[in-house]
């Protein structure tokens, strides 16, 4: 593959692809969100168990695209044990990576560093953050639906 | 299909009739890189790219003959007029409408059938009535009939197709009732490719007294149509999948039906007299051109119909399916690939999905060696749903494409089925 190709599909992107981490409906869940993406059809069911104030799991059904897929299974491991606020931070991180529009040290920031290749392609960047923004309603406790439009 | 070319087994664009390679020098923005490698365009089916000719005749009228249209007597505006009307004159000749009375100018194919919905469907269709139309519908000839079904308490019933994608001719004519009061379809589908047999459906709704509109906008850029020959009641297509530019589009209309028809979008240029008390309309197709027009554009459109008849509607169609014949061809003989729409009647679409791959990733690394397709649903959902995929990916090609280019698609298609499957 192209070595300019190889930023947005790092090896790191194929294997989530491959192996989705947390790839489960989550029974005892006591929150669910579900996020789409009109655009291209990517759908996801994301599954948090919060206890006071923290992330005690989180997994997610679907499908999509290799980007979002990794994008999803790398949040559920990431968030896992987080408290809600910290999870919060997460998602504006990988806003920041994602759009381009701040200066992050991609080696600060651990696993998150390998969606950044997205912002050189605008028309992928909404199949990284549809994971990001189903949390974000996950959190703040709707019941609901998400798209990214 | 007017030729069937049983076999072609190998990368050649001899052609008879048409020099392809002369052909493409008339595209100007066929001749660049794309990320280091020469653009493939295989997205035409999205929207076709443009000639010289249609590119200089946009040009000429800002610099030569703009004015606006139907109002001065001054001389810009006398040409701007004269060639806006010639486009019209060109369309008719074009689909072979009998008077260019029935040629009505908007901005595309959507508008066209907004238009029919919300004039004639307004109209004649009332509550409990039904309008038939197929699975494999473009969104703009679905959603205009909901949400006229919303406004008057009609009813929407979908025609089913088999998993070639062809309509189920029988089963669609059974659903035909009293009740149904227009079938509206798409004359050859944008995801699937099919071309439906709407001859014989028009012949068979014609029985039962039902005015028949066709989709257009795949079909036009790729066959002659005959709108006399093909009986329809309405044809809409858009300019610029058929080499002219965007924002203009045709309704076509038998003119009795237009003339019963009430105005869609009101305000200049389709008035005869206006008073408080009361407002007289132009006669058709005035009365559906309100506000001042896409000229330009609209003269530009008419060199481009110059254009295909200067190469032959039919020619590009045989030349398309030879073109199509190759890529099917070599597309089965990759086993991850499976080709969506596989009707025995089918135009220049080759819509497909890879094991495994979203047609997203797809889409991305073929525009890495400078292929451009479409990667979505296609704005045709209930397809995807029919055929249980999120999304395909769509090469559709056009005159100006080759039997090398479709090479350069297989092979890096064989080798991103290699990368990602490591």
């Amino acid at each position: 593959m192209i070595d300019e190709l190889r930023d947005l599909y790092q090896e790191v992107i194929f294997d989530h692809n491959r192996n989705p981490r947390n790839f489960r409906v989550m029974d005892d869940a006591n929150r669910k969100v579900e996020g789409y993406n009109p655009l291209c059809g990517d759908k996801l069911t994301l599954y948090l168990k919060v206890e006071e104030g923290v992330i005690k799991d989180a997994s997610f059904q679907g499908s999509g695209c290799a980007i979002s897929t990794a994008s999803v299974s790398l949040m559920t491991d990431v968030v896992k044990n987080l408290h809600e606020k910290e999870a919060h931070e997460q998602f504006q991180i990988l806003h920041k990576i994602t759009t381009g529009n701040e200066d992050v040290k991609l080696e600060e920031i651990g696993k998150l560093a390998v969606l950044a290749g997205v912002r050189q392609y605008p028309a992928r960047v909404k199949c990284a953050t549809l994971a990001w923004h189903t949390l974000e309603t996950a959190l703040q406790n709707k019941e609901t639906s998400v798209t990214t439009e | 299909m007017t030729a069937v070319l049983n076999s072609v087994t190998r990368a050649d664009n001899a052609d008879n009739s048409l020099d392809i390679e002369r052909i493409r020098q008339d595209f100007p923005i066929l001749h660049q890189n794309i990320r280091g490698k020469p653009l493939v365009y295989l997205d035409n089916a999205a929207s076709c790219q443009k000639p010289w000719v249609v590119i200089d005749a946009i040009r000429q009228v800002y610099e030569c003959d703009y004015s606006n249209i139907h109002r001065g007597v001054h001389t810009l505006s006398e040409r701007s007029t004269a060639a806006y009307e010639g486009t019209r004159k060109k369309v008719q000749q074009f689909i072979n409408a009998e008077s260019e009375k029935e040629i009505v100018f908007l901005r595309g194919t959507t508008e066209a059938i907004n238009l029919v919905a919300q004039t004639f469907g307004k109209t004649n269709i009332g509550k409990d009535d039904e309008i038939l139309i197929t699975t494999m519908e473009h969104h703009s000839n679905i959603v205009p009939w909901q949400l006229l079904c919303e406004q008057t308490g009609a009813e929407l019933k979908v025609g089913p197709i088999n998993k070639k994608g062809e309509l189920l001719v029988d089963d669609f004519k059974a659903m035909v009732s009293d009740r149904t009061k227009l079938i509206s379809i798409a004359h050859m589908s944008n995801a699937l490719g099919t071309i439906n047999p709407v001859k014989e459906l028009i012949a068979f709704a014609h029985g039962r007294d039902i005015p028949v509109l066709l989709d257009g906008a795949q079909a036009i850029p790729h066959m002659a149509v005959d709108v006399q020959a093909l009986d329809c009641d309405f044809y809409a297509f858009s300019g610029h999948k058929l080499y002219g530019p965007s924002g203009i589009g045709v309704l076509y209309g038998k003119a009795e039906l237009l003339e019963g028809m009430p105005p869609y979008q009101s305000g200049g240029d389709m008035i005869r007299r206006v008073t408080f008390e009361k407002t007289e309309y132009s006669p058709i197709p005035y009365k559906f051109e309100a506000g001042t027009p896409n000229i330009a554009d609209t003269i530009a459109f008419g060199v481009a119909l110059d254009y295909l008849n200067g190469l032959g509607m039919d020619t590009i169609a045989e030349y398309e399916y030879r073109l199509l014949q190759y890529a099917t061809e070599k597309a089965d003989a990759i086993p991850e690939l499976t080709v969506l729409g596989t009707a025995k009647d089918k135009g220049g679409i080759l819509s497909f999905v890879l094991e495994n791959i979203h047609p997203h990733d797809i889409g991305t690394v073929l525009d890495h060696h400078g292929i451009a397709v479409r990667a979505g649903h296609h704005c045709a959902m209930p397809v995807m749903d029919f055929f249980d995929v999120a999304a395909t990916t769509r090469a559709s090609f056009a005159v100006y494409n080759t039997f090398a280019e479709i090479d350069v698609l297989m092979e890096e298609i064989k080798q991103l089925i290699k990368v990602f499957s490591r």
